[in-house]
């Protein structure tokens, strides 16, 4: 009676669930579409043609994928350890700094695969920072995560600002943000991979920060099911009481947590700024710490799922900018509902048609849900 | 016969892929008292809530007083005449108990004429039943008892000609369950029917006129209790035999191991829940810490295990002080020979998401033999739990299953078996057989009084007194935060019920 769902085979689980939530998501959204007055069916192909028609299309949506791939993964590991990080956007904005501080100083002395680690440690630095202070608080003192972290998604955006459009604006500028950055400080791309495979591709800002989120993926899926530390803490997550009981300190474990996160959130800030933008200008995470997210969410906080959740709202957000182009009557805002519309479905009613399906597989498949489990010997 | 209150026809039940209820057929007579036992997840609870509206029957038909009737909600239930007291009630704690009683039941929008008109049913029904209680008592201000006998108020206030108790005296002493009983006897006097849900024995033989058996979602049994017996009950419940009390020899009590002195400890609310208690416990002997819930006898397991902050007394192991101040390490008192099988296994003992190899190690996690460097040392874990599945018969036999799809014994076995198989000296034990099954008990006693023979020290709390009487060397009673007797493994049931219910230590008081 405790558990009135039975289970499902995995393939069922991570496969055919996701993909019913993100069909009728696309219904849903279908209809709007509708309501504004243009054919949902021309706006589907002309949102999956822009994502992946065409090479340049595949390298915008694989550049949006990265930086999901970054927060998501951020916010998984906090997860992981029963933490709410809602502050992947500040860490990621304020982890800005240190790549200006990394860049600024040597771009013009060093070649970019001796700025590129570099930058990469400044980022998880200022990022494991910005995460420290809360966590600090949510440990010592009670302060809730969640409170703490918006709090300094605003004292991060308002620091910022500041820096931005005074110490490290260059004398003279008119706009919000570093001078650029020199060749020392440029990512190479990785656009000619997708041309190995005969697309052309005319201008993309897909670099090797694409190639660091997928090792981070992996280096967080060792973590958390591989190691001590991860194992301390998915029982912090999974009940304080049992990690407690087991001698994990409270402290130490959500403070570890969290500084991951925020080295993972920190390191977002690489791909927009080295690969493809060479300035730190404001607002330049422009919220993708809050897709990652839906990103986690979606990605059942497994790195494998985020990966492909991450590539989805790459999609997203490539095929939307296309679609907004293409539609005048679809504006950037109704893409937005398109990615609420799958955030709803995929992420808050993920378990709305589980119960169907379940059904489903014990009329059909006992065995499939685990019959004998239940009707087997006691104790 | 009388006409049958309640008839249940073929009557089935599935969450999703469970089969909770099979082919249920079931007749209760009018005005008598009717048992039901089973071991957990036997199906009684899904049974009774099909009964009460709260859940839907995929198939059958549910009769009452010889009619059809269609039960959705507990409205319906209630409009029925049938009446539910839960294991855990269901009362606002800041109302008083006539509040309450009219709360779902008012009739206008202003309180003033429900509650006038309460009182004086109330009064009636006090008066019939001997149900006493003040009406305008706040809730919480009440014992356990008491706050029982509202429920059954409550009920009765509603019309119920047909009662349903869900375990009523899991939270009740000796006396107070005694005292419900008297109250049901006199309901049944005036007619009214009584389905009483447990899974204790005793109390079937003591009160109920019929049994029924549940077992794995089937109705295996009905039979006229005075022509059954404890045993065979038992053996219907688990489908085989069953020792209910197990052998065990004399004990030879060596060195002190834990010794406790002069203890206090009190709850984040700042109430003192262990108050100056003092107590040592030797190797080879197996010391029952008995008392009705809630007494402090959770809080001391938790302060003594290190997890709890004490506010003052001290606790030596192996002559060594424990840290008191709620910073212990426990990892630093598993290694100095201390286990804990903590009384909530759900959510301390266990991780019930976790695979059950990953809660084989909880708590040694550290232990080298489970570590290659940072890494967790997977081939390691995973013999060491198949090896322990195979000592432990913990089944299903897969340590890649998730731990909350084992059934309650196995859940324990997987705790007990990680934390005696660390050889520790002395283990320490709440409530080692809640919500486990008849078949698992046996077992773990066994494996306790094992512990015991090979000269471990064991400290065990239970609220079941038949556990306690069982397997303590020596008997200690705690009420209201104190020890408040000693007694030996031959104490009656009624002496350590007085004790348990502070007879002896309030008249001392005064």
């Amino acid at each position: 009676m405790s558990t009135p769902y039975a289970k499902l085979p995995a393939w069922a689980d991570y496969g055919l669930i996701p993909l019913i939530n993100l069909s009728v998501a696309f219904i849903v959204a279908g209809f709007v579409v509708m309501l504004v007055g243009e054919n949902p069916f021309r706006a589907a192909v002309i949102l999956v043609e822009g994502a992946f028609g065409k090479g340049t299309g595949i390298a915008f949506t694989l550049f949006y994928a990265t930086t999901f791939i970054f927060t998501g993964l951020s916010v998984a590991v906090a997860a992981h350890c029963g933490l709410f990080n809602i502050g992947t956007e500040g860490q990621a904005y304020i982890a800005g700094l240190g790549i200006a501080i990394v860049c600024l100083s040597f771009d013009s002395t060093l070649p970019w695969w001796l700025t590129f680690p570099l930058a990469i440690v400044a980022s998880a630095l200022v990022g494991a920072l910005w995460a420290l202070i809360p966590a600090y608080l949510q440990a010592r003192r009670g302060s809730h995560i969640v409170i703490t972290t918006i709090m300094f998604n605003f004292i991060a955006a308002s620091i910022m600002v500041y820096l931005l459009v005074g110490p490290l604006k260059p004398a003279g500028s008119q706009a919000p943000q570093t001078r650029n950055f020199l060749a020392g400080a440029e990512l190479p791309k990785l656009n000619w991979i997708i041309e190995l495979f005969g697309a052309k591709i005319r201008s993309a800002p897909l670099n090797v920060c694409f190639l660091l989120a997928l090792v981070m993926a992996f280096l967080v899926w060792l973590l958390i099911w591989r190691t001590r530390l991860g194992y301390e803490m998915r029982t912090y997550g999974h009940s304080p009481k049992a990690a407690r009981y087991a001698g994990i300190s409270e402290t130490r474990i959500i403070i570890t947590a969290m500084m991951i996160s925020g080295a993972l959130a920190g390191m977002m800030a690489l791909n927009p700024v080295m690969g493809d933008q060479h300035n730190v200008a404001i607002d330049f995470v422009s919220g993708a710490g809050f897709v990652g997210i839906a990103v986690a969410l979606m990605g059942r906080l497994h790195p494998v799922g985020i990966v492909l959740a991450a590539i989805l709202f790459g999609m997203l957000y490539q095929g939307g900018a296309e679609l907004a182009f293409e539609m005048p009557a679809i504006s950037r805002d109704m893409i937005v509902i398109i990615q609420g519309l799958v955030i709803l479905f995929a992420g808050a009613l993920e378990h709305m048609f589980r119960p169907y399906i379940q059904a489903l597989f014990a009329s059909f498949s006992p065995k499939s849900v685990g019959m004998q489990a239940v009707t087997g010997k006691g104790a | 016969m009388a006409q049958a209150a309640i008839e249940l026809i073929g009557i089935n039940k599935n969450f999703g892929a469970v089969r909770a209820n099979r082919d249920i057929n079931l007749e209760i007579a009018r005005g008598t008292i009717h048992g039901i036992v089973g071991e957990n997840g036997a199906g009684k609870s899904t049974l009774m809530s099909i009964l009460y509206g709260f859940y839907q029957a995929d198939s059958g038909e549910i009769r009452v007083g010889g009619q059809p009737a269609s039960i959705k909600t507990p409205n319906d239930a209630i409009a029925l005449g049938i009446g539910m007291v839960h294991q855990h009630f269901m009362l606002v704690d800041n109302f008083s108990v006539l509040e309450n009683i009219i709360l779902g039941a008012e009739t206008d929008a202003l309180l003033k004429s429900s509650i006038a008109k309460a009182r004086s049913e109330l009064d009636r029904l006090e008066r019939e039943y001997g149900l006493e209680v003040d009406p305008d008592a706040i809730i919480e201000e009440l014992p356990v008892g008491l706050q029982q006998r509202v429920e059954i108020l409550k009920a009765l206030y509603r019309g119920a000609e047909i009662l349903i108790l869900d375990e009523p005296t899991g939270v009740l002493t000796p006396a107070e369950a005694d005292h419900l009983f008297r109250i049901l006897r006199q309901l049944k006097e005036q007619g009214k029917t009584v389905v009483l849900i447990t899974h204790k024995l005793r109390e079937i033989m003591a009160i109920t006129d019929t049994v029924s058996v549940m077992r794995q979602g089937t109705m295996v049994a009905t039979r006229e209790t005075r022509k059954t017996t404890v045993e065979e009950l038992a053996e219907l419940m688990v489908g085989r035999r069953v020792l209910l009390r197990v052998e065990k020899g004399e004990a030879e009590a060596g060195a002190v191991k834990l010794v406790v002195k002069n203890l206090t400890v009190r709850d984040s609310r700042g109430v003192t829940m262990v108050d100056d208690v003092s107590f040592d416990l030797r190797a080879g002997e197996i010391v029952g810490i008995a008392g009705v819930a809630g007494n402090g006898q959770s809080e001391l397991l938790e302060a003594i295990s290190g997890i709890r902050h004490a506010v003052s007394g001290s606790v030596m192991l192996e002559g060594k002080p424990i840290d008191l101040t709620g910073k212990a390490d426990p990892g630093e008192l598993r290694d100095r020979g201390l286990a804990h099988v903590p009384e909530d296994r759900h959510h301390v003992g266990l991780v019930l998401a976790f695979e059950e190899n990953e809660n084989s190690i909880l708590g040694y996690h550290d232990d080298p033999r489970y570590l290659k460097g940072p890494f967790l040392n997977i081939d390691a874990i995973m013999a060491d739990a198949r090896d322990k599945i195979e000592k432990y018969d913990i089944r299903p036999g897969n340590p890649r299953l998730k731990t909350a799809n084992f059934s309650g014994g196995n859940q324990q076995k997987i705790v007990l078996a990680r934390e005696i198989e660390q050889d520790p000296g002395v283990l320490i034990v709440g409530q080692p057989t809640r919500g486990v099954d008849v078949g698992a008990i046996e077992f773990i006693h066994k494996r306790l009084i094992a512990m015991r023979d090979q000269g471990k020290a064991v400290l065990v709390v239970s609220v079941e007194l038949d556990e306690i009487r069982s397997l303590s060397d020596r008997i200690l009673v705690m009420f209201a935060g104190r020890i408040v007797g000693e007694r030996g493994p031959d104490a009656t049931e009624g002496e350590l019920g007085l004790l348990m219910a502070g007879v002896e230590h309030q008249e001392a008081a005064q």
